[in-house]
């Protein structure tokens, strides 16, 4: 019962994490690729709990806090290249 | 069924109303017609997803093997910490950078602001001298969007 939930749940993921990728193939801008790729940063996050309850090990969970803070650099990374267009600057505002 | 199957199921039912949560904010990212409206099913409902799952997570290992992991309560925090953070960031990019609305959009508040103060910085540039190059900046917000 519990693993077929379990089942279901990272199959919903799949198909959500397919919808985001088909996403950023069509997306119109780049904001919206972005957004679509912090989306599957997080259910990656996601899956990979239900993948380390399914299996009924803790050894995945470190996989989980540094996938999330990959996927906010990332994005903070993108949007400062989109606004400015460099990532690192030089130049300080005098 | 005892207490223990009866948590692990609630566990299970957790994550189970997470994936949901997460198939219909995937829902609203291919379905919304605009890259602001796309952000707010890509960072709300999505948030609420991880949250679900990882809560689901964490009730599963502390009932199975009384492991109280402070990995995923740290993840839970620092995932409702930066996903407002990075949906509000990259909204913000996008609407720096002149992405077209949807057609049904009604009001945008913040153009008069915006182009207000952009007339005043020109103003003040040109009274100090400094050169500003139009074109090329032109051409890289046509790029960009």
């Amino acid at each position: 019962m519990v693993q077929g939930m379990l089942t279901v749940a990272l199959t919903f993921y799949g198909i959500s994490i397919c919808i985001s990728v088909f996403r950023i193939i069509i997306g119109p801008s780049l904001p919206d690729r972005i957004v679509a790729l912090d989306m599957i940063g997080v259910m990656l996050v996601s899956s990979i709990a239900i993948i380390s309850v399914m299996l009924t090990t803790t050894a995945f969970l470190e996989v989980i806090l540094i996938l999330a803070i990959l996927a906010f650099i990332s994005t903070i990374a993108f949007s400062k290249y989109i606004e400015r267009g460099v990532i690192l600057e030089y130049r300080r505002d005098d | 069924m005892n207490i223990d199957a009866t948590i692990e199921f609630i566990a299970a039912l957790f994550m189970l109303a997470g994936s949901i949560m997460a198939l219909i904010s995937a829902l609203g990212i291919i379905r919304l017609p605009d890259v602001f409206t796309r952000s707010h099913a890509g960072t709300k409902s999505s948030t609420l997803a991880v949250l679900l799952t990882l809560v689901g997570a964490f009730i599963y290992f502390a009932s199975n093997q009384g492991f109280y992991s402070v990995r995923l309560l740290l993840g839970i925090a620092f995932v409702f910490l930066t996903a407002p953070v990075a949906g509000h960031v990259i909204t913000r990019a996008a609407y720096r950078a002149n992405v077209k609305m949807a057609d049904t959009t009604v009001e945008d508040e913040l153009k008069d602001v915006m182009d207000q103060v952009r007339e005043e910085a020109e103003k003040e540039r040109s009274e100090t001298g400094e050169v500003i190059i139009e074109e090329e900046k032109k051409s890289d917000e046509e790029h960009s969007s």
